[in-house]
């Protein structure tokens, strides 16, 4: 049919450029489109600037030291707090970083999104974020009230890559958790957006057994749509899968030790995605759950 | 008639609980394992108009135990939503702390030099945003120099001193509250914003917590002791709040 957007995971990754600024959706360990994280790692594509709530897709990424400019508020595991690939990262001094607040970043997004240079947030002054960042700006209201504000610069992204639950091969993306996190923002945010997502429906499909709201990214601003299922593991796609916690802390173990991410590496990232998908299924049947 | 004796973790609990005393109808943001036992319990007493979240998206209309899933929906709280709330200033957060100074800066980004830290932690996290717009409360499980220090070295959380030079956008809706830690409760109603130790929590002394702290420590005359949680409050923490003992993991007896 006409505007079929589907693609492989490769044919995201073909399409983009060392030195690109990159943002990822999902939170922490939380939906992140680690099947696209993957397929970028196999690829020779470094020197990004990521914007992302970080979780393991930036462990992995610094780990293949594939970050130049790492752009977060935080990177964690959730159920395990230090993301260890980021921290050792940070430690060694391996990428730079735009240590930004929380609402910051969802600003900057929304400024991108929105076509604005800046939004006035009443957040960063009086701490080390402005120390750190010192290209940040403050802006006086124009008003009576005369307030200084800190002006959140627009986080304009190259490509953005997110992952969710369902997904027309038009690009209109459906969660079907509680939360959306920003995926819809860093789509709109992108000058190209790639959608995975857990399956493929018929567009007539989408809202068989759900309401319209679950409808959070429209394809007016989704470039790519990949089918990979369990594309977000180990992280949680809350409602077709919990975050997967024995891979979790087998990857957080083996990231604290050079030797063991070696054999972490050679066991579950020196395929393709479906060596990954295989690996994984044989590292459940010998530890049961 | 029979007495009971409260352990450490229960005297944490119910000073984390009495941050949120009178708050009104408003979010209360636990961060650790007793801030939210704590607020479940001024939930289940004297504050049963705060919004409490299962951790994730959803406002709980009731209040289960730690770990267990709620039974009751009653509102919807996405990340989103959530930062955009504390802007609202309808919200009173608990946070942890890698490092406290006596003007209630905080430090949960990193250890050491930022630019290479000797200890990469979490990151600022949402906290410069917090503590310009909502009033803001620190839980110290393991009171100890380490943790409250002469200067933090990455300013995450914004502490009264910065948030006056920062001026009058800063300093509008600011407020540090209280921290509670294993030792005792802290607040910041001194002259000048510094920290001063309201009431220890019992079977401390004041030398223990002078020791336990890198600056030098605002301490009145007469040093109350911590409320003694009643009969009712310890029913509610070990019977219905958290009967698996998961504050005896935060705060050991």
């Amino acid at each position: 049919m006409s505007g079929d957007k589907s693609m492989s995971a490769e044919e995201v990754v073909g399409r983009l450029e060392s030195g690109m600024t990159i943002g990822i959706g999902g939170w922490g360990s939380r939906r992140k489109p680690m099947a696209l994280v993957r397929a970028l790692l196999r690829s020779d594509v470094t020197d990004l600037t990521l914007v992302s709530y970080g979780g393991p897709d930036v462990g992995l990424l610094a780990a293949a030291g594939k970050i130049r400019r790492l752009v977060t508020a935080f990177a964690t595991l959730d159920s395990v707090p230090l993301e260890p690939h980021f921290t050792a990262a940070r430690q060694r001094g391996a990428f730079e970083m735009t240590e930004l607040d929380e609402a910051m970043v969802m600003w900057g997004l929304t400024a991108a999104a929105q076509r604005l240079p800046f939004i006035p947030v009443r957040a960063g002054l009086g701490s080390d974020v402005l120390r750190v960042n010192p290209s940040l700006r403050t802006v006086t209201s124009p008003y009576e009230d005369g307030e200084e504000l800190l002006a959140v610069p627009a986080l304009r992204l190259d490509a953005a890559l997110v992952h969710l639950n369902r997904a027309d091969v038009r690009g209109n993306g459906q969660y079907l958790g509680s939360d959306p996190y920003f995926d819809d923002l860093f789509c709109q945010a992108a000058d190209a957006a790639y959608l995975s997502c857990e399956h493929i429906v018929d567009t007539g499909d989408l809202l068989k057994d759900a309401g319209p709201q679950t409808l959070l990214v429209n394809r007016a601003f989704v470039t790519g749509v990949v089918a990979t299922p369990n594309g977000a593991h180990f992280t949680a796609c809350a409602p077709d899968y919990e975050r997967d916690e024995n891979i979790q802390r087998a990857y957080a173990r083996a990231a604290r030790d050079p030797e063991a991410w070696r054999t972490f590496t050679a066991r579950f990232l020196s395929g393709d995605e479906a060596a990954y998908q295989s690996a994984v299924a044989a590292f459940h049947e010998e530890e049961p759950a | 008639m029979s007495t009971v004796t409260a352990t450490r973790a229960e005297y944490c609990v119910v000073a984390c609980a009495e941050v949120w005393r009178g708050a009104g109808e408003i979010l209360a943001s636990p961060m650790g394992t007793v801030p939210t036992i704590g607020a479940r319990l001024a939930r289940l007493t004297f504050a049963p108009e705060l919004l409490l979240t299962d951790g994730e998206a959803l406002l709980v209309g009731d209040v289960p135990a730690v770990g267990e899933r709620a039974r009751v929906v009653e509102g919807w709280l996405p990340y989103r939503q959530h930062l955009a709330l504390v802007a609202t200033g309808r919200r009173h957060v608990m946070m942890g702390a890698g490092q406290l100074d006596r003007h209630g800066n905080q430090n949960i980004s990193c250890i050491g030099d930022w630019a290479r830290p000797a200890r990469q932690l979490l990151g600022v996290r949402g906290a410069p945003i917090n503590t310009l717009n909502n009033p803001t409360s620190y839980w110290v499980p393991k009171h100890s120099r380490r943790v409250f220090v002469e200067r933090v070295d990455m300013v995450s959380g914004v502490g009264y001193d910065r948030a006056a030079e920062a001026g009058p956008s800063a300093t509008r809706y600011h407020r540090i509250a209280d921290v509670v830690t294993n030792l005792g409760v802290f607040d910041f109603d001194t002259p000048d914003h510094t920290m001063r130790l309201r009431s220890l929590h019992p079977g401390g002394t004041v030398d223990q917590v002078r020791e336990a702290t890198g600056f030098s420590l605002a301490v009145p005359a007469a040093v109350p002791y911590t409320r003694v949680p009643t009969v009712e409050e310890l029913r509610l923490i070990r019977d219905v709040i958290d009967p698996k003992k998961l504050r005896e993991r935060e705060v050991p007896a």
